[in-house]
């Protein structure tokens, strides 16, 4: 276990994908798992779902998006560093069952923890149809992987630079005038989930969302994760992360994502200046 | 040799009987006894160092001499974990300090941690002669035990206990908590081949994420830890048994038993309107927050929201932690609001003294039952029902009631709820034959041996939230436990 990143790979100015030696977890993980990770001495405990594994090699996938110190201290990350502390695979994984046809939709990074459930999910006999959605064409990943394991891709882009113009939602609406849907999954930023839920909701499709939280532990010690879902506080590290996207109160779930924002903006801050200063 | 006969023969060695005669068991009991030395309150409640300073040696040697070395050693049957406690401070008596840090270490293994953190009021100094019989102040057996811990920490000759000889049966410890540290103590005094599996970064449990740096400072639990590393055990953090690796994985890797002591590590919240809002924390994860992660230093990357109201829910240890440390983090008003009256609190009598001193508020008879949010669903204001005593409920402290009407609302900008935790599901769920109670603690018979033959268990995960010293008592008795179910396999 000594979370070695072997292969790098930048699939655009902040997103990357790391392919990282965890033997352990890579046998053990299934669709849906996240793994908590602590970069250096210094670093926070973060949240993020595995992408995929090989067991054999002893390997799993990560893919980051630079968006604040944690995640961009990862995504500086080369060849032959080494992660500090990764622990997992943690949560309940997806329930992969035979039920027809199954939509499911990835927004931006959120695309990366939907490859190993469309994987399952086609592996188990069902008909997969995947929608993958981001602003603009440089931000759509693992096209290929995502074609490899469905039967149909829509891709989606906000300013039509790639595939067909529109939002997420566009997508399923265009999808289910065409033929009957029994499952969809949604995972993304909470905002594309909140509104693909609420699309595959008017036309009665159960739904599942993976939910990304703040995390400290992920281990069910903290609470900092809790969501409430049809009323009810869960904790997503324990309980989910996947959920019932049609009890999920996603409005309560942003503002909690939220939570430490202006701690965010002067960490980051102090953390590029650091950088820069180091440069020069 | 029988327990008893044991504390005889050692009781009647030469230098205890030198001992006892040179002081007159009426002038032992004539000294008052000593008080612990503490930091200034006004300057320790905006800073991290520890409160109680520690006895000198001038405080020790004299406190030691009270105790009238009982011929029938009552205090003893009050510790979980049977320290030989006259035999170590009959050696603090005679000037040998290492040889009282060895004593506690016979049967001990966090000796400076338990100095400090258990409630000894309630176990060894309770049952103390001077207690029970003179009705005068215990001898002050927690104080001595800390002093003779530290000396030994500082001398730089930090005793490792004796091993036997290793027997090359592999042992699994799940969880670097204060049960598991005791098990694995044992286990490899027994000569076990033991490895701690730890589900986070670093060796502890709750001495590491829960307890803060003012009642418990880190470098000592890591004397500790670096204690029973020498003494062989083998620590793995980051790995959850049942996730990383299955209970057969471990199996197949060639371990015989395992002890599970995986902790109470799942909050209780209150379920009351609004306690989703943001800057609404459980005690667990604000203390792990600044105890596990340094989120008050500004040189680590975790964030802790930390503002001028403060409202702690609860009334026991955690919360005076939490409501101390909030304190400390700048809090103008920082609030403990208990639902019944000060002295039903559960919280160590000194850790309310020393909440005081701070200037800690105290809204006892007061229950949350609502919380308000700005436009940014940050907390701001909370709605407290007054309460009053009524009759006596099971526990037999007097019920907390409503007082019809009795409402106020109060501006806070951060709550803390401690009320208490459940134990951690992740074990249970990961074994479909192990039989746990209702409240998802697992069920083990006196060798602390749980429905599965080979699955041992002990501390929060069986009691669902107790004390260090408690977890410590079952970690030793499963230690026992798995020994001797290991030498019936063996036979077989």
């Amino acid at each position: 276990m000594d979370n070695k990143i072997v292969e790098k790979i930048q699939f655009s100015e902040n997103v990357v994908k790391l392919i990282i030696n965890s033997p352990y977890i890579a046998r053990s993980r299934k669709a849906g798992h996240f793994v908590i990770v602590r970069v250096d001495e210094e670093g926070e405990r973060i949240p993020l779902t595995i992408a995929g594994s090989h067991p054999e090699n002893g390997t799993i996938m990560l893919v980051i998006q630079r968006v604040g110190v944690s995640s961009a201290k990862l995504c500086d990350l080369n060849v032959g560093d080494t992660i500090l502390d990764i622990v997992g695979p943690l949560g309940e994984a997806t329930k992969i069952h035979k039920v027809g046809t199954i939509l499911a939709c990835g927004g931006g990074v959120g695309v990366a923890p939907m490859l190993p459930i469309v994987e399952a999910f086609k592996e188990a006999g069902n008909r997969v149809i995947s929608i993958i959605a981001a602003r603009t064409k440089d931000l759509i990943i693992l096209e290929d992987e995502i074609r490899k394991h469905s039967d149909e891709v829509v891709i989606m882009t906000d300013d039509g630079s790639y595939g067909n113009k529109g939002l997420v939602t566009k997508g399923i609406e265009d999808i289910v005038a065409k033929e009957k849907i029994n499952e969809a999954i949604v995972i993304g930023p909470a905002i594309m989930m909140k509104f693909a839920a609420l699309t595959t909701k008017k036309h009665n499709i159960p739904t599942q969302a993976s939910l990304n939280t703040i995390m400290v532990d992920g281990t069910g010690m903290c609470g900092a994760c809790r969501v409430s879902v049809g009323g009810q506080t869960k904790f997503v590290c324990v309980d989910g992360p996947e959920f019932d996207a049609h009890l999920v109160d996603f409005d309560e779930m942003i503002e909690r994502l939220g939570a430490y924002k202006d701690q965010e903006i002067i960490a980051h801050e102090k953390h590029e200046h650091k950088c820069k200063s180091k440069h020069q | 040799m029988d327990i008893l006969d044991y504390l005889k023969e050692e009781r009647n060695k030469d230098w205890r009987k030198n001992l006892r005669s040179q002081i007159k068991t009426k002038d032992r009991t004539k000294t008052k006894k000593v008080k612990m030395p503490e930091e200034n309150p006004d300057i320790r409640n905006t800073n991290n160092i520890e409160v109680n300073s520690g006895l000198t040696k001038e405080q020790a040697l004299l406190e030691a001499s009270r105790c009238i070395d009982c011929a029938n050693p009552t205090c003893i049957t009050g510790c979980p974990v049977g320290i030989n406690i006259p035999k170590f401070i009959k050696n603090i008596e005679s000037g040998d300090f290492l040889a009282a840090a060895a004593t506690l270490k016979e049967t001990n293994s966090l000796p400076a941690v338990c100095g400090r953190v258990c409630p000894q009021e309630i176990q060894c100094e309770e049952q103390c002669f001077y207690t029970t019989k003179l009705k005068l102040p215990p001898v002050a057996i927690g104080y001595l035990e800390r002093f003779a811990a530290d000396f030994e920490q500082n001398s730089g000759e930090i005793s490792v206990p004796q091993v036997a000889e290793k027997n090359n049966i592999k042992i699994a410890v799940i969880g670097g908590g204060p049960a598991g540290l005791a098990t694995a103590t044992d286990l490899i005094k027994f000569g076990y081949d033991v490895t701690v599996f730890e589900a986070l970064h670093e060796i502890g449990g709750v001495l590491k994420y829960g307890i803060p740096e003012f009642r418990l400072p880190n470098t000592i639990v890591d004397v500790e830890i670096n204690n029973l590393k020498q003494m062989g055990v083998k620590f793995i953090t980051n790995f959850i048994v049942g996730k990383t690796a299955s209970f057969d994985d471990l199996r197949k890797e060639g371990f015989k038993a395992f002890f599970v002591a995986s902790g109470a590590g799942l909050p209780n919240f209150m379920n009351i309107p609004g306690e989703n809002f943001i800057n609404i924390f459980s005690s667990n994860e604000y203390l792990t927050r600044v105890n596990l992660m340094n989120a008050a230093n500004d040189n680590f990357d975790t964030p802790v929201f930390s503002g001028e109201n403060v409202a702690i829910i609860g009334g026991g240890n955690t919360a005076m932690d939490s409501v101390r440390m909030a304190k400390r983090l700048g809090a103008k008003r920082a609030m403990i609001v208990y639902r019944r009256s000060r002295e039903e609190m559960p919280a160590r009598v000194e850790e309310v003294k020393h909440a005081i001193e701070e200037g800690i508020e105290f809204l006892n008879l007061h229950n949350p039952i609502e919380y308000f949010a700005d436009e940014k669903r940050r907390v701001k204001s909370m709605k407290l029902q007054k309460m009053e005593l009524g009759e006596p409920d099971d526990s037999g402290r007097r019920r907390p009631v409503p007082i019809e009407g009795a409402i106020e609302e109060i501006d806070v900008d951060t709550v803390v709820v401690a009320v208490g935790v459940s134990p951690n599901p992740l074990i249970p769920r990961s074994l479909s034959d192990l039989e746990v109670s209702k409240w998802g603690t697992i069920i083990v018979n006196d060798d602390m041996q749980s429905s599965i033959e080979d699955i041992f268990a002990g501390g929060d995960i069986v009691r669902g939230g107790a004390t260090v010293i408690l977890a410590m008592g079952d970690g030793r008795k499963a230690a026992i436990g798995i020994n001797k179910y290991i030498k019936q396999k063996i036979k077989k």
